[in-house]
């Protein structure tokens, strides 16, 4: 493995933060810690840390969640394991997380994405309040707030992708981007 | 039980409940992976304090962050708050929320229109 070209990548991106592997609750805790620290460090306007913290504390929480799914059904460790990188281009960051996901899965998330691609502000505001008010609680999360709360936050649409590995999971990639601009 | 309190931690708000003067407050940030955990004794603190209700209670939430997994276990909170009020005591929900943060206004907002009980927006200067 070359070391020096997973380094170039990164500068390149301007990747302030990176991590590959399980997602622990403790993780999550120094993660937003450090995450922070460097927002402070560039003198973020509070607004921005705060948009950015919470977008953050949402995509990562998501990947803690659904790192048990596949692990589980496929019995396979590595299934537990995760990524995701966190950068600032310009005025923008970049919340970039990939993980397993079960094949049979993948078209329920499409739906939930696509439906929230398709809503404008005022529709996504009202669709957040029919979810949070009628729909069920998880156990594990907030019952699908989670996307549709990056939405509204970011007033961006939410990229992502969905790689084959093999006949039972795929390589679920969520891209999303916060700027000042919008709200 | 006179008083329920918790000390706040960097996930999880610091919440103060005097059932003798009717006071709840909710300060910090809640960001708990498990929140129905973490929420539940408050639920039943309420369920217990709603039989015996002082004639008005007044709820302070004046939170920096809070993730989609409390958000539901807020809305439970106040539905609780919504039948204490029901019930006979007055209750009023002050919503606090720093002068630059929309996203916490629009959130209380988004509360205000679900729940049956007088919300007071107070913005507050950092």
């Amino acid at each position: 493995m070359d070391i020096y070209d997973i380094y170039d990548k990164m500068e390149r991106n301007n990747i302030l933060l990176s991590f590959k592997g399980e997602i622990t609750s403790e993780l999550l805790t120094s993660i937003l810690q450090i995450m922070e620290n460097k927002m402070d460090n560039l003198q973020e306007e509070p607004k921005m840390k705060k948009k950015v913290y919470n977008v953050l504390v949402e995509c990562l929480q998501n990947l803690y969640h659904h790192m048990d799914e596949v692990a589980e059904k496929e019995e396979n460790e590595k299934a537990r394991s995760a990524i995701f990188t966190i950068g600032k281009t310009g005025e923008k960051y970049n919340i970039i997380t990939g993980n397993y996901i079960l094949n049979e899965n993948i078209s329920g998330l499409k739906r939930r994405l696509d439906e929230v691609n398709s809503l404008d502000k005022e529709q996504l505001k009202e669709y957040y309040k029919k979810v949070l008010n009628n729909g069920e609680m998880s156990l594990k999360g907030g019952g699908g707030l989670g996307m549709i709360d990056i939405a509204r936050k970011t007033g961006e649409k939410l990229e992502y992708n969905f790689l084959e590995i093999d006949n039972k999971v795929s390589f679920f990639t969520l891209n999303i981007k916060v700027s000042n601009q919008q709200n | 039980m006179e008083k329920y309190s918790i000390e706040g931690t960097p996930k999880t708000p610091s919440i103060s409940f005097d059932l003798e003067s009717g006071v709840l407050e909710v300060k910090g940030r809640s960001i708990p992976e498990n929140s129905i955990e973490f929420y539940k004794p408050l639920v039943d603190a309420l369920d217990k304090y709603a039989s015996s209700a002082k004639p008005v209670t007044t709820v302070n939430v004046q939170l920096e962050y809070f993730n989609t997994s409390s958000s539901k276990c807020i809305l439970d909170v106040f539905k609780k708050l919504e039948g204490i009020n029901k019930g006979g005591s007055a209750v009023t929900i002050n919503w606090h929320y720093e002068e630059d943060d929309e996203d916490m206004l629009e959130a209380g907002e988004d509360y205000q229109a679900i729940i049956n009980v007088p919300f007071k927006m107070i913005m507050i200067n950092e």
